[in-house]
């Protein structure tokens, strides 16, 4: 589930807010947006993609809530899915290498 | 009076209604690959679109963040007759030939579309472009462009609550909300396109919880039929703490005991039934250790997601053992959804479209569904012909202005006998508990199917009793719970009647096939839920004049 929004990297663009499927966000004026419903968070990771800040990190764990202390100490790299796919700022899309077909007609 | 579909009990609606009032030729309810096929193909007819979804156009779904392969087949007779013959028996003999051939013809030729509109496929060594694998989140961000490109407009986070209804039972529009405004809307339209996806019962299996089965509750309210929904009870493989249920690499998987033992006979496309039983008993772990390094590579250039929950948990998934679960993923891969009467995806009920996994996906699968290929080639093929096929209503309809339109909704929005108002988590949490475990729904039984129907059926009859939700977040909950457990009781009632073992429904007490079972199950009905049998349409080869004119 979605974690972290970090202040010192969001600049209010609200953009998660807009793309999230399951309206886990809340605006908040002149502020960063808030975690409003975390338990509707599917862990689907599209915030962390369609940040241009890589302010945003989502957490594997789909069932479970954690404390803002296990939060904080646990250390996590910020943008590292978007960096993966090539969307960050300067990257070209990763798609092209898309490695599939290698794959699907190995597959059992 | 008590919940019913006769139109006489259902509210009018007058010109002043909604914050947000629209009027269109075609409305597409949902914004995944279905609903963006359909709004682009009724544009390109000169209709003029909306199209509502309940998250956003471009994340919402299960194919934005999840990724699929793409049934993409040359068009030369020998690869076409492969590809059809590869599912047929493993879909119990239920798909036809016919819209196999139109689904193949229709997807190579988006695929060339998708190809001119920059979608980065990619190439290989030898130069050769490979189309099989649409990566979600660049797909559908790609997609959303061309939505809009085409003219049609898109309202995110607007959820369509309950379809609209003329004097004749025409479908003619929907109404909603703006979920993060509170704001009501009001489609007036000649044709509506459900695209709502399936129903995964809010599992979190990967990019499913937006997918509750909210267009076929708002159909079944309008009189639409389904069709397959005893195919529903797919269950996708993933890490145990993870939304990931992504399940191509398990090919490569030996699955363990805890203690360390291999489990034979478990795999994750034959054997994931060894899973679901081992699960009920006991934790099961997995290792991709029959992937070289050759396609431990692959793997990490072809689904990055895939990857996501070892990395952040530090867990190397070639070398460490770690615990897996199955997802209930319902009818999103299960097969079952609005029954289809014709080429153009239209529904039993005029001026009613389905598509993508909102629509029977028993056409081109029968009871069966593997990996993502069939379900994406399904949504983008009958996106494109129920969008066509809406925008051809519309030029036929009648002038919206002299219709009488009215509500179609019920269950948490109209009741006047209402006592207290609907508790939808609890609701919601009671259908998981039938739907969920692997020892009622993985396999299924005629003593469990009857048990779980009778607390079902007693839960409908509560909800039809409830006060009507006082926000629009309410309302939304409240008609995910009804939808919920409108399709769990189609599902069952379905299963129920199936008295065999074909595709993916598993009968524990008729364990095997039964050859004069071979006939679709139609089921429909919200207070009183029924079941027909109807025989499978045969024609050897597709009328492909739509998928030509495209």
């Amino acid at each position: 589930m979605i974690e972290i929004v970090s202040a010192a990297r969001c600049t209010g663009c609200n953009i998660c807010v807009t793309v999230c499927p399951t309206n886990v966000f809340d605006a908040v004026s002149n502020g960063v947006p808030v975690i409003a419903r975390q338990d509707d968070c599917q862990t689907c990771f599209m915030c962390e993609l369609y940040c241009p800040e890589d302010a945003l990190f989502v957490a594997p764990l789909a069932d479970r809530v954690r404390s803002q202390e296990s939060v904080l100490a646990d250390p996590v790299t910020m943008g590292a899915y978007r960096s993966a796919v090539g969307w960050a700022r300067g990257e070209r899309s990763t798609a092209d290498q898309d490695a599939s077909y290698e794959l699907l007609i190995r597959a059992r | 009076m008590a919940m019913s579909n006769v139109d006489s009990g259902k509210q009018v609606v007058s010109s002043a209604e909604g914050t947000g009032q629209y009027e269109v030729d075609v409305l597409v309810i949902g914004g995944g690959p279905a609903g963006a096929w359909a709004a682009i193909s009724a544009s390109a007819k000169g209709a003029k679109v909306l199209l509502v979804d309940k998250g956003f156009c471009g994340t919402s779904g299960a194919t934005a963040p999840a990724g699929t392969a793409l049934w993409h087949v040359p068009p030369d007779v020998q690869s076409r007759e492969k590809a059809k013959a590869s599912r047929f028996a493993l879909g119990g003999e239920l798909a036809e030939h016919a819209w196999m051939d139109r689904v193949l013809e229709q997807t190579w030729i988006n695929a060339e579309r998708l190809a001119e509109w920059g979608y980065p496929f990619p190439v290989d060594a030898n130069g050769i472009e490979h189309r099989d694998s649409l990566q979600g989140p660049e797909y559908m961000r790609l997609m959303r462009k061309r939505v809009k490109q085409s003219g049609a407009r898109i309202l995110d986070h607007s959820p369509a609550l309950e379809l609209l209804t003329d004097e004749h039972g025409v479908v003619a529009g929907a109404a909603g909300v703006h979920r993060q405004t509170g704001d009501t809307w009001l489609v007036r339209s000649q044709a509506v396109v459900i695209a709502t996806g399936g129903c995964a019962f809010l599992s979190r299996a990967l990019g499913c919880n937006v997918l509750t089965g909210d267009g076929q509750l708002m159909a079944a309210e309008a009189g639409a039929e389904l069709s397959g929904m005893e195919f529903s009870n797919s269950y996708g493989l993933g890490p145990a703490f993870s939304s990931v249920t992504k399940s191509l690499f398990y090919n490569w998987a030996t699955f363990y005991y805890e203690d360390g033992s291999v489990i034979e006979g478990a795999g994750s496309a034959r054997g994931r039934g060894i899973i679901a039983q081992t699960l009920q008993t006991q934790p099961v772990y997995a290792r991709l250790d029959l992937a070289d390094s050759a396609i431990r590579q692959w793997m990490r250039s072809a689904q990055p997601n895939f990857f996501l929950p070892f990395d952040r948990q530090g867990i190397d998934p070639f070398e460490q053992r770690f615990p897996v679960t199955l997802r209930l993923e319902g009818t999103v891969r299960g097969t079952g959804g609005l029954h289809v009467v014709d080429e153009s995806c239209a529904t039993s009920v005029e001026g009613l479209y389905a598509a993508g996994d909102a629509a029977t996906r028993e056409l081109i699968c029968g009871g069966f569904t593997g990996g993502g290929s069939h379900n994406a080639a399904w949504a983008m093929s009958s996106g494109f012909w129920a969008g066509a096929g809406a925008a051809d209503c519309s030029r036929d309809a009648r002038a919206t202005a002299r219709r009488v339109l009215r509500r179609a909704g019920g269950v948490g929005l109209h009741t006047d006998n209402a006592s207290a108002p609907i508790d939808s988590a609890d609701v919601i949490r009671a259908v998981q508990a039938e739907v969920f475990p692997y020892e009622r729904n993985w396999t299924r039984s005629g003593d469990l199917l009857e048990d779980s129907l009778q607390r079902l059926d007693d839960l409908w009859v509560g909800l039809t009793q409830c006060a009507p939700a006082r926000t629009a977040q309410e309302a939304v909950r409240a008609r995910e719970a009804a939808a919920m457990l409108a399709t769990s009781r189609w599902m069952y009632r379905s299963a129920l009647q199936r008295t065999e073992t074909r595709g993916m429904h598993r009968r524990r007490e008729h364990g095997s096939l039964d050859p004069h079972q071979r006939h679709r199950l139609v089921s429909g009905g919200l207070d009183e839920v029924w079941v027909r049998r109807l025989a499978v349409p045969y024609r050897e080869h597709g009328d492909l004049s739509i998928a030509a004119a495209a």
